[in-house]
């Protein structure tokens, strides 16, 4: 059934279970701009399907620019490990939204065949692998897959990068993970989204101001802080810093200033959220700066916006009819994949 | 056959699946100083010395089992394992099934337990049933050499995530070994130590010892007791303890760990469900209290079943109930 369809992903080649596909490129500031208009759409979808019973998710709408950017900067050798709000780097990676929202809706056709829901997404062909949602899970577990790595298990000078948040920052197991990736020269690209918030919790309350990147610089690990709302900023200190690690085989630190424009987890009324702050933040949405930025330059028209807007509709609404036609999973597999 | 100690036979399974499977690793707090021998035959890549730092101990072996390795942790205390509770029961348990089967983790997480040393309860604590409980997991616990050689190399070459606890008080005693290279136990197939008619007697690690000197008391007074020794916890050979409570009519379950939701109140309910008709006396349970254990020679002993508590709890039953004509 996925087999066979075709939505027009961005220069996506090939698909089949288990093999490996060469993931999404965003080669160009237009397509990044693209790429994170159907992150958007996708979600926003996914809220407005929530309203009307499906699964709550957790979103990561203002947050756009931080998924493209860093895996615009990665290629088909890499591996990424991400969390629980991961649609923009699946999406970004290149992973197929009617078999995301398949997964969302608990169908067959899901990429893990209903099991995981929003939470837990992984799609091994693309390299997206161990999504945890235990706060803290993925950086548990990235320093073992760039260990596999630099021990031959992946392709060669392949690297591999770990999606995590400020609240995970705040886990044992951070400091855990950069001491080993840096104690054991891993192929290790630490990525923070520092969305400001840690569930229903701001993280001004949590941490000292400035202390994530402080802290990975404690480690011995060499950091970058930008803005995690530009996405051009964000793809030129991932391109060098993965670039880096391709020669030196060590960690890399990366933390992505931005800010969790919806609730910890759908639905949620933000009745906790300083308005002011949000709006300030809403005023630099990542994909307002992109599109003022590339209509500044002449790079792109209304007529082109326009293009690409029912583009990024019509491959979301194809997404919701697939999802929907999709079947549930039968009662009687409820127990296979438990055990090897 | 060769005689070597438990210690000596995990020590051999290691060897011989590192030289056998080049994608076998063993990482921990001081494996790498504790098998030079290893470093050097297999270099300092394969068998790493890590931070003592349980938890990502746990989870570095997981993301590297999801990427085609095999690690073998040695997390030391079983009471560590508490750091890699996360690691264990959240991602390596669960996440082959979130992703619809698409990763696997075949990794061993080793640790040792139980009485006999006086470490007292932070360094000796009896957990395993906890481990049963989550989803994903295999569960062994050896008792004679030859199973701790067996059921390693079979836990490596499990592609599940398999937790592999060793009782401290016999890491030192010696049992025959065979030499086969390729010598292994199947996990999820308990022994029958010893053939009995009249009860049976269930245990794994220790205990073992405690119920095959009861058997032997219970022998001198006329009662024929099997021995059955579990080996694995998870999977359970549910038929085997069911063929021989067929048989017996009768069964006490004897371990070290807490009572409570642990192994012998599984194997009463399995009895109680699946051999009801069978039965000719309520299923007994010895076990250790609801209690951390105690550093304290007299009171850590106090916690462990003693060969005369079961020769009672037989005699007190075999008495309370009618012995069979076949068992005669």
């Amino acid at each position: 059934m996925t087999d066979k369809a075709t939505d027009g992903a961005p220069q996506r080649a090939g698909f089949g279970a288990g093999t490996a596909v060469e993931p999404a490129r965003h080669s160009t500031p237009i397509q990044r701009l693209e790429t994170m208009m159907l992150i958007r759409a996708y979600e926003q979808r996914l809220v407005e399907l929530q309203r009307k019973g499906a699964p709550g998710t957790c979103t990561s709408v203002g947050q756009e620019a931080c998924a493209v950017g860093v895996v615009a900067a990665l290629d088909g050798r890499d591996r990424i490990v991400t969390n629980h709000r991961s649609a923009g780097h699946l999406v970004a990676r290149g992973a197929d939204p009617r078999r995301l929202m398949a997964e969302v809706l608990g169908r067959v056709d899901g990429y893990c065949g209903g099991r995981s829901g929003s939470l837990h997404i992984s799609v091994r062909e693309l390299g997206v692998v161990l999504t945890s949602t235990i706060v803290g899970g993925e950086l548990s577990l990235a320093p073992g897959v760039a260990l596999a790595q630099k021990m031959g298990r992946g392709k060669p000078g392949g690297i591999v990068t770990v999606f995590f948040g400020d609240g995970a920052a705040c886990e044992g197991i951070f400091h855990e993970a950069l001491n080993l990736a840096v104690q054991w020269q891993l192929p290790l690209l630490f990525v923070c989204e520092n969305n400001q918030w840690q569930a229903f919790v701001h993280r001004r309350e949590t941490m000292p101001d400035n202390a994530i990147a402080q802290w990975a610089q404690g480690h011995g690990l060499p950091t970058a802080t930008v803005d995690g709302n530009d996405v051009e900023a964000v793809h030129e200190v991932a391109a060098q810093a993965a670039q880096e690690i391709r020669v030196s085989g060590r960690p890399r630190f990366l933390e992505l200033v931005t800010y969790r424009q919806r609730g910890h987890f759908e639905p949620d009324d933000q009745a906790y959220v300083d308005p002011v702050e949000l709006q300030s933040w809403v005023e630099r949405d990542p994909i307002r700066v992109q599109r003022e930025r590339l209509l500044a330059g002449d790079l792109v028209d209304q007529a082109g916006l326009s293009a690409m807007e029912r583009r990024v509709r019509d491959r979301i609404e194809a997404a919701v009819a697939f999802a929907e036609a999709s079947p549930w999973p039968a009662p009687a597999s409820l127990l296979d994949h438990v055990y090897a | 056959m060769t005689r070597m100690t438990a210690e000596q036979a995990i020590h051999r399974a290691l060897r011989e699946e590192l030289g056998r499977d080049p994608s076998v690793l063993v990482m921990g707090e001081g494996v790498a100083t504790k098998h030079r021998d290893l470093v050097d035959a297999f270099g300092a890549m394969r068998v790493r010395n890590t931070p003592l730092a349980e938890a990502i101990i746990a989870g570095t072996a997981a993301g590297a089992a999801a990427s085609g390795l095999r690690p073998v942790i040695d997390l030391l205390f079983a009471p560590f394992m508490a750091y890699t509770m996360d690691v264990l029961v959240n991602s390596a348990g669960k996440l082959r099934y979130l992703s619809g089967g698409q990763f696997s983790f075949p990794l061993v997480a080793m640790a040792m337990t139980g009485t006999g040393w006086c470490v007292g309860g932070q360094h000796n604590h009896n957990l395993e049933a906890m481990f049963v409980q989550a989803p994903g997991l295999k569960v062994v616990m050896p008792s004679e050499s030859e199973d701790f050689l067996g059921l390693l190399k079979a836990a490596v070459r499990d592609d599940n995530p398999v937790v592999f606890l060793a009782d401290l008080g016999l890491l030192h005693r010696e049992g025959e070994v065979p030499d086969d290279g390729d010598f292994i136990v199947p996990i999820g197939k308990a022994a029958v130590r010893r053939k009995g008619a009249d009860l049976t007697l269930v245990s794994y690690a220790k205990a073992v010892g405690v119920c095959l000197q009861a058997a032997e008391e219970l022998q001198a007074r006329g009662i024929s007791a099997e021995v059955i020794d579990l080996r694995s916890l998870k999977p359970l050979d549910e038929e085997a303890v069911l063929q021989s409570v067929r048989k017996t009519g009768r069964l006490i379950v004897v371990h070290e760990a807490s009572g409570l939701c642990g192994i012998a109140a599984e194997l009463a309910a399995l009895a109680a469900t699946k051999a009801f008709d069978a039965l000719r006396a309520p299923v007994a349970r010895l076990t250790g209290p609801d209690a951390p254990a105690a550093s304290s020679w007299a009171l850590e002993q106090a916690i462990v079943p003693r060969s005369e508590a079961v020769v009672d709890a037989a005699l007190g039953m075999v008495e309370s109930s009618p012995r069979t004509a076949v068992a005669d």
